[in-house]
């Protein structure tokens, strides 16, 4: 994210799509990948690198950087599961019954580390790499690889569990938080050397009554804090939203959303830890706009409140979904971007009151990122 | 040596072209390829080095049955097709 953004990437089911703010208004502009999905991407701010995960529906994902903003792209090494040791055994997934993979599915996580050209990258099934090459090199993070944990992680709305969430701390960019469909939230403060399962006070439906509050079933759809105050986490959870006031140890539950608690994607203002904006959909069972009517959520006094913001947004059998990684804000918590699986993109500039639609004729949206 | 030839969707992703290679196996040359094109590696075999799920390896006209290790057995003059499985939307 930066202030005053005037560029908008967007990994669809169908190719990597570009679109640009000038002086009349946002505009598509360019694609890359045409036809290949895009499940992540990452504007690197710090040296304008474009970084993509390009999965071939038959070739597996691949890793490419841009260093012109999406003109040209060259490849770079995938992050890649180490041979598995012939005397390891299978961690089992306790709901299918079936091992783990030991291989690649999806790039589901994408961030900027502490120095230059150092990333972390999350995937499914719940593997977390690092590289401090811009992607030349990856190395997985075996500290949370082989924390017994793990094997409490399960499947979401995936078949395999995944990391989808990395947060790295600006006050301390060796603090990460990461966030698992369905592990819960880990923390490491000695940047990825070792893990402690976090998260006291976040409730799962989905489980049987004696482990309704393990912090290790949780199945957080997404977590976001602001850049100024990181020790503010807001979380939209599979059934419902909890609230962090310090850096994610304890949650709260919020009980008062409008129209809906139940979404994936929750981003928060950069500056102002009162302000964050989620998608709602109907529930877990229905994933659709809540009465045919699409809505950003806002909330401005920390959870209080919640409005609906409509302005703008299909009003009447809309049926769109926004998945996790599908809403963006910029630095100064104006602009905002969201896109649905049914491939419609909608603009604010003025932090959600009102909305215009980019386009309506988008492939499915995996990820949406300013740069 | 056999002969190794890879889907034109593949060629369009990466370097992919014909080569003729040494080997006993398909692993065998497999193997030989990537060492001419290590690109082409990730695009066939996932990271533990089984065929990738959509991806269906021919010799001689018959799918090779172990895509886990390639041991499958090839002639000096067979061919090796490496083709795409048909799926996806």
């Amino acid at each position: 994210m930066k202030t005053m953004s005037t560029k908008l990437y967007l990994g669809t089911r169908k190719g990597l799509i570009e679109a640009e703010r000038s002086a009349t208004g946002w505009r598509i502009t360019r694609n890359s990948f045409l036809g290949v999905q895009v499940p992540m991407l990452l504007p690197d701010a710090r040296d304008g690198t474009l970084y993509a995960a390009v999965e071939h529906g038959h070739f597996g994902t691949k890793f490419h950087a841009s260093l012109d903003a999406g003109a040209s792209w060259e490849e770079r090494a995938c992050p890649a599961f180490p041979p598995k040791p012939e005397d390891t055994p299978d961690v089992v997934n306790f709901v299918s019954q079936q091992p783990i993979p030991w291989d690649l599915k999806k790039v589901w996580a994408l961030e900027a580390g502490a120095a230059p050209g150092e990333l972390w990258c999350g995937t499914l099934p719940g593997g977390l790499f690092h590289s401090l090459d811009g992607g030349a090199s990856w190395q997985l993070v075996e500290s949370l690889w082989n924390d017994p944990g793990r094997a409490n992680w399960m499947g979401g709305g995936a078949d395999w569990p995944g990391i989808h969430t990395i947060l790295v701390d600006p006050r301390n960019r060796h603090r990460l938080l990461i966030a698992v469909s369905c592990g819960g939230v880990w923390e490491s403060t000695d940047n990825g050397s070792s893990w402690t399962n976090i998260g006291s006070g976040i409730r799962a439906e989905y489980v049987p009554p004696e482990q309704v509050y393990d912090p290790g079933i949780q199945d957080p759809h997404r977590i976001a804090w602001s850049t100024a105050a990181p020790d503010t986490i807001w979380m939209q959870h599979h059934n419902g939203i909890f609230h962090s006031t310090d850096g994610g140890k304890n949650w709260r539950e919020i009980l008062n959303a409008n129209p809906s608690n139940f979404g994936f994607a929750v981003a928060m203002h950069p500056q102002d830890p009162q302000t964050a904006w989620f998608v709602p959909g109907i529930k877990d069972e229905l994933r659709v706009a809540c009465d045919g009517a699409l809505c950003v959520m806002r909330t401005r006094d920390g959870g209080q409140t919640f409005e609906p913001l409509r302005h703008g947004l299909p009003q009447e059998h809309a049926y769109h979904l926004v998945y996790r990684h599908c809403l963006d804000v910029t630095g100064d918590g104006r602009t905002l971007a969201f896109g649905s699986t049914t491939g419609s993109v909608w603009i604010s500039e003025n932090g959600g009151d009102s909305w215009d639609r980019l386009s309506a004729d988008l492939p499915p949206v995996y990820c949406l990122r300013f740069g | 040596m056999p002969t190794v030839q890879f889907t034109a969707n593949l060629a369009s992703q990466t370097a992919a072209p014909v080569c003729q290679v040494a080997g006993a196996t398909v692993r065998e040359a497999l193997n030989a390829v990537f060492t001419q094109h290590p690109t082409l590696r990730s695009y066939v075999l996932d990271d533990q080095g089984a065929i990738r799920q959509h991806v269906v390896v021919f010799v001689d006209g018959t799918a090779i049955t172990d895509r886990q290790k390639q041991a499958d057995a090839v002639r000096p003059d067979s061919e090796i097709f490496v083709m795409q499985a048909l799926s996806g939307g």
